[in-house]
């Protein structure tokens, strides 16, 4: 197989054909005979009691259809959150009612407590102004340590504290952690904060609900990283409607990050509208409604200490982290900052002893859930600030200290003390490779030109894992997931030879019309323009569970290739008919059906036809057709791993920090495409210098949100980014999938953050500023600035 | 947005009765109050656009210096500038993006009076003059505080007047987000004296450094301004800067103008 198109070629993206000429077709793309539109009336208060919405006036205006509020929806149910996690004295956390739209309270700024539906968007927006709500504003609670700390203001009346669950990870560990931490001759510790970020997807969200009174059909077109799991939690947990009447269709769509995974009450207000109305009813977030609505990402505040001897020996860990919730519990909010987080706290390190206390906090501010990298960033920026520090206290080289806590090749699979199996890895390999691309030995010169200029330059190293292809459902079950994490794929070859796969992965930017043919044209020797992949309509694609934690290529991946091998099965036998051969002699290679020592053979497209013209053919004991499903569940995650290294130049006198060079060595297991895979990369970088450097939601104490428009939140922007080099060569194939690949999607989103940060201190201790341990993020002009010089 | 009228007049006569109307407002390119619009912040009856009225367009030199026609936009300032009065077109070379400089203006700029903004710091260390319909306004009279100006109600910038300094330059350290002038400081260098305009840090927006001023005017070198302190008291202090912080900046990019001058 020429490598123009299978596994390892660099194929250019199909989809970008579309995506770049104007042709993508994205839900507010779509327009439906008779669509009416949608305006969602949001708080403008933090926290407050709903005591009368008068919406007489609103509905007596031109144009308008219906307005409901929160009590038109009191008769369903709860958008829900898909991790029960239990606190470590044993206690179920708490898991106060997420409604369609808010009702007795609204609880951050953005809560939206009522709708109009109009002939128009601006009569609808007309209206939405002219509704009367008496709200008696309450206190807002925003810091998180001042929500624990108030127990008589709550963001919910079930949660008590505000304190949604205390868990301990492993609970188990705790007592050795703390003998460990009592004996050893090291102590270090830092207290940081993980900033929160809104994910600003370019496409905002958008949901058309269309009723079919004809036939009592629901359709959902919306912005969605997996449909699947939206029709699942609108059937069983909020609307009640079956899912066979149910379809949600998640057309191209423009970024997710995360923020797509989750069901918003907006979907299901627009299916309730419809059906009220009878017509399709459109609603188009506006990019100052996405700040306020999204699902905001991280936001912790960690205390970690890390126990050494005096050679730098990693003796134990432990964290303490306020997680903060937001003000509502999203459907992976309670996963985030425990089972994606806890259970990565050892790195890739052997540290025998590592205690984790997480407490999920409420406020009332936009809920936190899941955003690129997902709890596994939070992990790695504690993990890898304290590990300097450390060197910076011991006087170890940051290097040396690393390499001597590795977990070594040969000792995998590798148990941690914190529940996850690493199946295999090689740490020291990226983190040499890094060295090798970094030019270390042209440090110092470079750095003399930098005082050259009155720059201070610095390196900063970090190393990085995490858990991905998620996730074994009988392990997640244990935790407490609700759902199962497998996905799936069906194969359907086509009379002509040519076929369709439809896949429960979503593609929102990652590339799977591409890497997807790709695998099928290696596995089936067609060519990839003749593999179609068919994705986001739930009326057309097996159950599965979407994209998201660098999950579709090695768990939908797989599900292809099992469905792959029952095609190829079952083509064998086809072809053993034909060509008057046992099946056992059958043989297939590069898209043809041979006998095992002749020449006889048949074409891919020939066993296709016969499939489907079955003259000659073995009807007796096979049936007809050739399309093959299959689910896969992963036996374990998948431990992608590497070493990221950034240059920083510091401007003293302004503060400013400019990254001068950075440098990627990572290990994703088996690389299908390399091209895309250095995309991602480089996608999770900029995210990541976005963190570090520029980043930041910011609420004053009302909980008014002082970053609500691009005009105060700092995006990254193409020169605010350096050139960055990726490096994938270092392979250690994932043993227990069928690809051997690991993920590569949240990488650089994980990676960068602790290497920016690192360097930016290094920079700092070299240029005479050691008092300067460390600086929260994001490390704007001003905040290096105030810690250079007070 | 809520809806309204469009008038495009072709001479400020023009613009002048139609801005009359109850609920009229210029609209000079709108890169400040489109966006207001469309937030619902600000909901005119009628914009009156001055982009269509010839007498106000263009760069061109003559005995008063540079003339700047109210509604010229950043981009052919920064084109038409660049001969006579570098460091101005190069600062309206870096105002927001191309998008930006292919409508803002630098009338609009100049009557919105934003803190942050760029222009204000150009004409008040050139000692502009700001021609209007009416009058003549010195740059020194003219910026009265935050989003505040001497220009009355309906009163339209058709020319801005910069006598063209012997050496200047504007530095600009931008907010990371907005990429307004976080602080922005033009130095001019003049026969009878050094001006130096600070933008993005004042509480009540931009404002000249006369300290600087007079130690540059004896000392034209970045030296001159060694042991020089600006008080925090009065900066803005925000998300993105501390008062202190400003204050720093001020001094840091002063002596950075002084010497790319």
């Amino acid at each position: 197989m020429p490598k123009d198109g299978g596994i390892g070629a660099s194929t250019l993206r199909r989809e970008d054909i579309r995506f770049l000429t104007g042709k993508g077709r994205y839900t507010a793309d779509i327009n439906l005979r008779g669509q009416a539109f949608a305006c969602f009336l949001r708080s403008d208060v933090a926290h407050g009691r709903i005591r009368s919405i008068d919406t007489s006036a609103a509905e007596a205006m031109p144009g308008v259809l219906a307005v409901m509020t929160g009590a038109d929806f009191t008769e369903v149910g709860g958008n829900p959150t898909g991790w029960l996690v239990q606190s470590r004295d044993g206690a179920t956390m708490k898991e106060p009612k997420r409604p369609v739209l808010a009702h007795g309270k609204v609880r951050h700024v953005g809560d939206a407590y009522a709708l109009v539906v109009a002939e128009t968007y601006a009569q609808a927006k007309d209206a939405c102004e002219a509704i009367v709500a008496e709200i008696e504003e309450l206190p807002a609670i925003v810091d998180m340590a001042a929500a624990v700390a108030d127990t008589t203001n709550r963001v919910h009346d079930e949660c008590a504290d505000n304190v949604v669950f205390d868990w301990g990870w492993i609970e188990e560990n705790r007592a050795a952690v703390e003998a460990a931490f009592d004996a050893a001759p090291h102590v270090t510790t830092l207290e940081l904060v993980n900033n929160r970020l809104s994910p600003n997807a370019m496409e905002p969200r958008a949901s058309i609900g269309d009723f079919d009174s004809g036939t009592g059909d629901y359709k959902l077109y919306t912005t969605s990283q997996n449909p699947h799991l939206t029709r699942l939690l609108i059937s069983a947990f909020v609307m009640g409607i079956p899912e066979n009447k149910l379809t949600v269709i998640a057309p191209d769509v423009g970024g997710g990050f995360g923020s797509k995974i989750y069901h918003y009450g907006e979907e299901a207000a627009v299916l309730a509208a419809s059906k009220r109305l009878d017509r399709p009813v459109k609603w188009v977030c506006d990019r100052s409604e996405a700040f306020l609505s999204d699902a905001h990402g991280r936001d912790h505040v960690t205390k970690i200490q890390l126990a050494t001897d005096t050679e730098g020996n990693f003796l134990a860990l432990r964290t303490e982290t306020l997680a903060n919730m937001g003000a509502y519990l999203s459907n992976f909010a309670t996963c985030t900052p425990t089972f994606l987080h806890g259970t990565l706290m050892a790195g890739p390190y052997k540290t025998p002893h590592v205690y984790v206390n997480v407490k999920a906090v409420m406020t009332n501010t936009v809920p936190v859930d899941a955003y690129r990298g997902a709890g596994r960033p939070e992990a790695t920026y504690s993990l890898e600030r304290v590990i300097d520090k450390a060197a910076d206290e011991l006087g170890i080289d940051k290097w040396e200290i690393r390499r001597r806590n590795f977990i070594n090749p040969d000792q995998f699979p590798y148990q941690t003390p914190v529940g996850l199996v690493y199946d295999t890895g090689n740490y020291h390999a990226t983190m040499d490779k890094l060295r090798e691309l970094s030019d270390i030995a042209g440090f110092e010169a470079r750095a003399a030109e930098s005082a050259a200029k009155g720059k201070l330059r610095g390196f900063g190293l970090s190393t990085w894992i995490e858990a991905c292809g998620i996730a074994p459902s009988n392990l997640v079950g244990v935790l407490g997931c609700r759902v199962g994490l497998f996905d799936a794929a069906t194969i359907r070859v086509n009379a002509t030879g040519n076929i369709s796969v439809l896949v429960g992965a979503h593609s929102h930017g990652q590339g799977h019309e591409t890497v997807f043919a790709q695998l099928i044209s290696e596995k089936l020797g067609v060519p990839a323009a003749s593999v179609e992949i068919v994705h986001g309509d739930t009326s057309k694609i097996p159950f599965g569970m979407g994209t998201y934690g660098s999950r579709s290529l090695a768990v939908c991946g797989s599900a292809m290739m099992k469905a792959a091998d029952k095609i190829i099965d079952k083509g064998k036998k086809i072809a053993a008919h034909m060509l008057e051969a046992a099946e056992g002699d059958i043989e297939f290679n590069d898209g043809s059906f041979s006998v095992a020592g002749t020449d006889k053979q048949k074409s891919f497209a020939e066993i296709a036809f016969s499939a489907y013209v079955p003259h000659n053919y073995p009807l007796e004991t096979l049936e007809p057709g050739l399309e093959e499903t299959a689910f896969y569940d992963p036996a374990n995650f998948t431990y992608p791993a590497g070493a990221y290294g950034c240059e920083v130049e510091v401007d003293p006198e302004t503060g400013a920090v400019d990254i001068v060079r950075f440098t990627c060595a990572d290990d994703f297991g088996n690389v299908i495409n390399p091209m895309i895979v250095a995309g991602q990369v480089h996608g999770g970088v900029a995210q990541g210098i976005g963190q570090a450097l520029l980043e930041g939601v910011v609420y004053n104490e009302d909980g008014q949100l002082l970053t609500g428009s691009y005009m105060d939140y700092a995006m990254p922007r193409a020169d605010d980014l350096p050139n960055i080099d990726v490096d994938h060569s270092c392979v250690t194939p994932c043993t227990h999938n069928p690809l051997g690949a690991k993920g590569c999607g949240e990488a650089g989103a994980i990676g960068t953050p602790p290497a920016v940060v690192n360097a930016v201190i290094d920079a700092l201790r070299r240029g005479g500023h050691g008092q300067v341990t460390h600086i929260d993020m994001p490390l704007t002009p001003s905040r290096v600035w105030h810690a250079i010089h007070g | 947005m809520h809806d309204f009228e469009l008038v495009k007049p072709a001479s400020v006569a023009e613009a002048v009765a139609a801005l009359a109307a109850e609920g009229a407002q210029a609209l000079s390119g709108g890169q400040t109050l489109l966006p207001s619009m469309k937030q619902r912040l600000a909901a005119p009856d009628r914009l009156v656009s001055l982009l269509d009225i010839p007498e106000m367009r263009g760069v061109c030199h003559g005995d008063r210096g540079l003339a700047v026609g109210g509604a010229t936009p950043h981009a052919v300032v920064a084109r038409e500038a660049a001969a006579r009065y570098p460091a101005l077109a190069a600062l309206a070379g870096q105002i927001g993006d191309p998008a930006v400089r292919s409508r803002g203006t630098i009338g609009g700029s100049l009557a919105n009076n934003d803190p942050a903004a760029c222009y204000p710091a150009a004409a008040l260390a050139s000692g502009a003059t700001i021609v209007t319909d009416r009058r003549e306004i010195a740059a020194d009279d003219y910026f009265q505080g935050l989003f505040t100006t001497a220009l009355d109600e309906g009163e339209i910038i058709t020319t801005v007047h910069f006598p063209i300094p012997e050496r200047a330059c504007y530095m600009k350290f931008e907010q990371p987000a907005s990429r307004f002038a976080l602080v922005g400081v033009f130095v001019a260098k003049y026969a009878d004296g050094v001006r130096v305009a600070v933008t993005g840090a004042g509480e009540d927006g931009v404002f000249r450094w006369t300290d600087a001023e007079d130690a540059l005017t004896a000392d034209f070198r970045p030296e001159a301004l060694q042991g020089l302190v600006v008080d925090a008291d009065g900066l803005i202090g925000d998300l993105h800067g501390t008062p202190a912080y400003r204050a720093n900046l001020i001094a840091v990019l002063t002596k950075r103008a002084v010497a790319a001058a």
